[in-house]
C-alpha cells in the first residue's frame, strides 16, 4: 500500500504527470484575478483568501480525469481489480497519493501566491491550513466522477460537472472557516470542524463509489 | 434460495415491461383526469383568495412556487429510491423510472428558481440573492443536470444504469450537506412554516389552495413520469427492433 | 483435492452479438490449455470472464482445490481474481518507472504467502533476459521486451492460475522458447496454465482447445441481446421474459 502511495506520487511528479501542471494552473487562475478585478491592493488582500480557495478548487480538479482513466488505458487497472487487497483501500490509497501531489502541493504554494495578493502572514496561515485540510475532500469525491466516467473519451470536462456541485459544501466550510480564524465576530473552530468531519465522510462514500463504479464497468 | 428467487420473480413478473405498458395505459387517463380537476379547483381557489396584506398578489406565486419546490425534493427521492432499485435487484425497469425522472425533476427545480426569482424582484428588490435556499436549490439543480449530461454521453443502457444509479446516490447523501452548509452560509428564505411543531403557522385561507396545488402538482408529476416511463420504454423497444433487423438484413444477404 | 479450473455451458456476447455459447471444458494442475481460433472468437473475452474481470451471460466458472479451506466459494469471482494471474494485451507497465520499480510495485502489492513463493524482482528479470535493463524506464523497452517485463510480473507473486493472452507477442523464436519454458515450469510446479494464441506455441503435452466460429455468423436460430427478450416480451403472461434475473443458459 505504500508502495502504491509512493508510485503514484512518483507518476504524478513525472513527465506528463499532473502535479507540476495543476500547480502551474493554480498560479495562472490566481495571476488572472487582479488582472479582472484591478490591481486594488486593498480588495485583494480582503478577497484573497476566497480567490485562493476558488482557485484551488479549479486547480484540483483539473487532473482527477486521469486519476483510473491513465491506469486503463496500459491496462494497470485489469491488475488493480485483481488483487487481494479490496479495491476500496486501493481506491482510497491513490486518492492520497492524488491529494499529496494536487491538495497539498497547491496549499504550500500559498505563501507564495499569498503575497502576489497582498495577504498578510495570520491570512496566509489559514488559507493554508483549511486548503491542507479540505481539499482531500475534492478529491475524495472526485474519485467517484473519475471512476464513473472512466470509460468516456472525453471524460475530463464531465467530471468537472459532476463534481462541482459536491464540492461546493467543502468551499463553504472551507472560506468560512478562513474568514472565523481572520475576523473577530466569525468563529473559527465549528465550520472547521465540520471541513473535517465532510473529509471523514467522503473518505467512505467516495472509495465506495469509485470501486462500486470501477466494478460495474465491464460486467 | 429458492424462495428469494420466488420472490425475485414475484416481483419481475410484475414490473415486466408489457404489464406495466398495460397498466400505465389503463391508469394514465384517470390520473390525467385527477391532475385537471385537482388543477381546476385549486387555481380557483389560488386566484380567489385574498391577498396578502403584506406581498399583496404577489403571494399567488407561492402556489405554484412550493408545490415546485417540494416536488423537485421528492423527485430525487423517486429516483434515490429507483438507483437502489437497479443497483439491488439489477431489475431494468428500476433504471427507466431514474431516467424518466430526470429531466421532469429539472424542470420542476428549473420551475421553484423561476418563480422565486420572480416573486423575489418586488419583496427582495433583487432577481437572485445568494440566499442558503436558493443557492441549494441551484445545486440541486445542477446536479440534474449532471446527471442528464452524464446519461447522455453513455451510449450503453446498462451501464449508464449502474454508473448514474451510483451518482444518484452519492448526491442523495450531499442534499442534506448542501441544505446545512447553506444554511449555515447565510439566510434571507424564510423558513419551513407550513409543516412544523405545533400547527401551521400559514392562515387556512392560504394553506387550503396551496395543499391543493401541492396535490395537483404531483398528480401532475405522476402524470408526466409514467408518460415518460412508457416513452423510455418504447425507445428501448424500438432500438431492439432497429437492432434486429439490421441484423437479420445481413444475415439473409446484402440483396435482401 | 487438487487443483481445477472447470468451465461449464459458458456463454459471452460483446453489445448484442453472441460470442460463443455452451463452452464447456476443465482443465487440473500439472496441465496447459491452448486456446486457438480466428480473430474475434472469443480467446480474449474466455480469459477475461475466467480472469473475473468480465461477468458471463451464462454457464459457471470455478477453480477447485486452491486450498485446504474447501470450495466453498468456487463460484466467487473474487476468489478467481485473487487465484489468476491474468497478461492482457496491454503490458500493465507505467513507461515513466523503470522496469524494476514496476515489478517490485507488484510484488510489494500481492499478499505476503504469494511473495514468498514468487520470486525475487532480480531473479523473475534474469529469468525473462531482461536484468541487465533493470535500471531503464520500461518506456524505451521495445515492444518484445515490454511484453517480457510483463511476463515477470508473473513470477515475482505466486498464483496457482496463468491465464495468458498471446504471451508471445511481438517475441522473437528464441523468446517463444523461454515463455514456453516458463509455463512448462509453472505447470510442473503443479500450477494450471491457460494460452490463447494464434501463434504456435511449442508445449508438449498440452491440452488444445480451438474455439468455435461466432454462431452469430452461423447460427440461424440468433437472439438478439440479453435484454432483447424483455423489452420485446413477446411472451407476455408465460412468465418467460420475466425472469431475467435467472436467465437460464442455452
Amino acid at each position: 500500500m505504500r508502495r502504491l502511495f509512493l508510485r503514484d506520487l512518483a507518476l504524478a511528479f513525472r513527465a506528463g504527470g499532473g502535479g507540476l501542471t495543476g500547480l502551474l494552473f493554480f498560479l495562472a487562475v490566481v495571476a488572472i484575478v487582479p488582472f479582472g478585478i484591478g490591481p486594488d491592493l486593498k480588495l485583494l488582500a480582503r478577497i484573497g483568501p476566497s480567490i485562493l480557495w476558488i482557485g484551488a478548487l479549479l486547480a484540483a480538479l483539473l487532473g482527477l480525469d486521469r486519476l483510473f482513466q491513465a491506469e486503463r488505458e496500459d491496462g494497470t487497472l485489469d491488475l488493480l481489480l485483481m488483487q487481494e487487497t479490496p479495491l476500496v483501500l486501493i481506491v482510497l490509497v491513490k486518492c492520497l497519493a492524488h491529494w499529496a501531489a494536487s491538495g497539498l502541493t497547491l496549499a504550500l504554494s500559498v505563501p507564495f501566491l499569498g503575497l502576489l495578493l497582498n495577504l498578510d502572514a495570520p491570512a496566509i496561515g489559514a488559507t493554508m491550513l483549511t486548503l491542507a485540510c479540505g481539499t482531500p475532500a475534492l478529491t475524495l469525491i472526485g474519485a467517484g466522477a473519475a471512476a464513473v466516467t472512466v470509460a468516456l473519451p472525453r471524460g475530463g470536462l464531465l467530471v468537472s460537472v459532476l463534481v462541482l456541485p459536491l464540492a461546493i459544501p467543502v468551499l463553504i466550510f472551507g472560506v468560512s472557516a478562513t474568514q472565523g480564524a481572520l475576523e473577530a465576530p466569525a468563529s473559527f473552530l465549528p465550520p472547521f470542524l465540520i471541513l473535517l468531519a465532510l473529509n471523514l465522510l467522503f473518505a467512505v462514500l467516495g472509495p465506495l463509489a469509485a470501486a462500486a463504479a470501477l466494478r460495474s464497468l465491464e460486467d | 434460495m429458492s424462495d428469494t428467487s420466488l420472490t425475485i420473480r414475484r416481483f419481475s413478473d410484475l414490473a415486466n415491461p408489457s404489464r406495466f405498458l398495460a397498466l400505465s395505459a389503463r391508469l394514465l387517463p384517470w390520473l390525467c383526469c385527477l391532475t385537471a380537476l385537482l388543477f381546476a379547483v385549486g387555481l380557483f381557489f389560488a386566484v380567489t383568495s385574498a391577498g396578502d396584506y403584506q406581498q399583496g398578489e404577489t403571494v399567488r406565486i407561492m402556489y405554484v412556487h412550493v408545490p415546485s419546490a417540494w416536488l423537485a425534493m421528492m423527485i430525487y427521492g423517486v429516483m434515490s429510491v429507483s438507483a437502489l432499485g437497479t443497483l439491488v435487484w439489477r431489475h431494468p425497469l428500476a433504471d427507466v423510472a431514474a431516467r424518466a425522472a430526470m429531466p421532469i425533476g429539472a424542470a420542476f427545480t428549473g420551475l421553484a428558481l423561476v418563480t422565486g426569482s420572480l416573486w423575489g424582484k418586488p419583496m427582495w428588490g433583487a432577481w437572485w440573492v445568494w440566499d442558503a435556499r436558493l443557492t441549494s436549490f441551484f445545486i440541486l439543480f445542477l446536479m440534474y443536470a449532471g446527471l442528464i449530461a452524464l446519461n447522455r454521453a453513455l451510449e450503453d443502457p446498462a451501464r449508464a444504469a449502474r454508473l448514474s444509479a451510483i451518482l444518484i446516490l452519492l448526491g442523495f447523501v450531499n442534499i442534506p450537506i448542501i441544505k446545512f452548509s447553506v444554511d449555515w452560509w447565510n439566510t434571507l428564505h424564510q423558513p419551513a412554516s407550513v409543516l412544523r411543531l405545533g400547527g401551521s403557522a400559514i392562515d387556512a385561507e392560504f394553506l387550503r389552495p396551496l395543499l391543493l396545488m401541492a396535490a395537483a402538482f404531483t398528480c401532475l408529476f405522476f402524470c408526466l413520469h409514467l408518460a415518460a416511463m412508457r416513452n423510455e420504454i418504447l425507445r428501448r423497444r424500438v432500438a431492439v427492433l432497429r437492432r434486429q433487423s439490421a441484423r437479420s438484413a445481413a444475415l439473409n444477404g446484402p440483396a435482401a | 483435492m487438487p487443483l481445477c479450473l472447470s468451465i461449464e455451458g459458458l456463454a459471452a456476447r460483446r453489445g448484442d452479438a453472441p460470442i460463443f455459447r455452451d463452452l464447456s471444458f476443465r482443465v487440473a494442475g500439472a496441465e496447459v490449455l491452448v486456446v486457438t481460433g480466428a480473430n474475434g472468437s472469443g480467446k480474449s473475452t474466455l480469459l477475461r470472464i475466467v480472469a473475473g474481470l468480465l461477468r458471463p451471460e451464462a454457464g459457471r466458472v470455478r477453480i477447485t482445490g486452491l486450498d485446504e479451506a474447501g470450495d466453498a466459494q468456487a463460484d466467487d469471482p473474487q476468489r478467481r481474481r485473487e487465484a489468476c494471474h491474468y497478461l492482457g494485451h496491454r503490458n500493465g507497465l507505467k513507461a515513466e518507472l523503470t522496469v524494476l520499480d514496476n515489478l517490485a510495485f507488484w510484488r510489494a502489492l500481492a499478499s505476503v504467502e504469494s511473495r514468498k513463493a514468487g520470486l525475487p524482482v532480480e531473479a523473475a528479470l534474469d529469468a525473462v533476459g531482461l536484468a541487465a535493463l533493470a535500471h531503464l524506464p520500461a518506456g524505451v523497452l521495445s515492444a518484445g521486451q515490454s511484453r517480457r517485463a510483463a511476463l515477470a510480473r508473473l513470477l515475482v507473486a505466486h498464483r496457482p492460475v496463468w491465464l495468458l493472452d498471446e504471451p508471445t507477442a511481438a517475441l522473437d523464436a528464441a523468446s517463444d522458447a523461454m515463455v514456453a519454458a516458463l509455463i512448462l515450469a509453472h505447470v510442473r510446479a503443479g500450477g494450471l496454465a491457460v494460452a490463447a494464441t494464434h501463434q504456435p506455441l511449442d508445449l508438449p503435452g498440452a491440452l488444445r482447445l480451438a474455439m468455435p466460429a461466432r454462431p452469430d455468423l452461423l447460427d440461424e436460430t440468433q437472439e438478439g441481446a440479453p435484454d432483447d427478450g424483455f423489452w420485446l416480451d413477446a411472451r407476455h403472461g408465460t412468465g418467460g421474459a420475466g425472469d431475467r434475473p435467472r436467465r437460464d443458459a442455452r
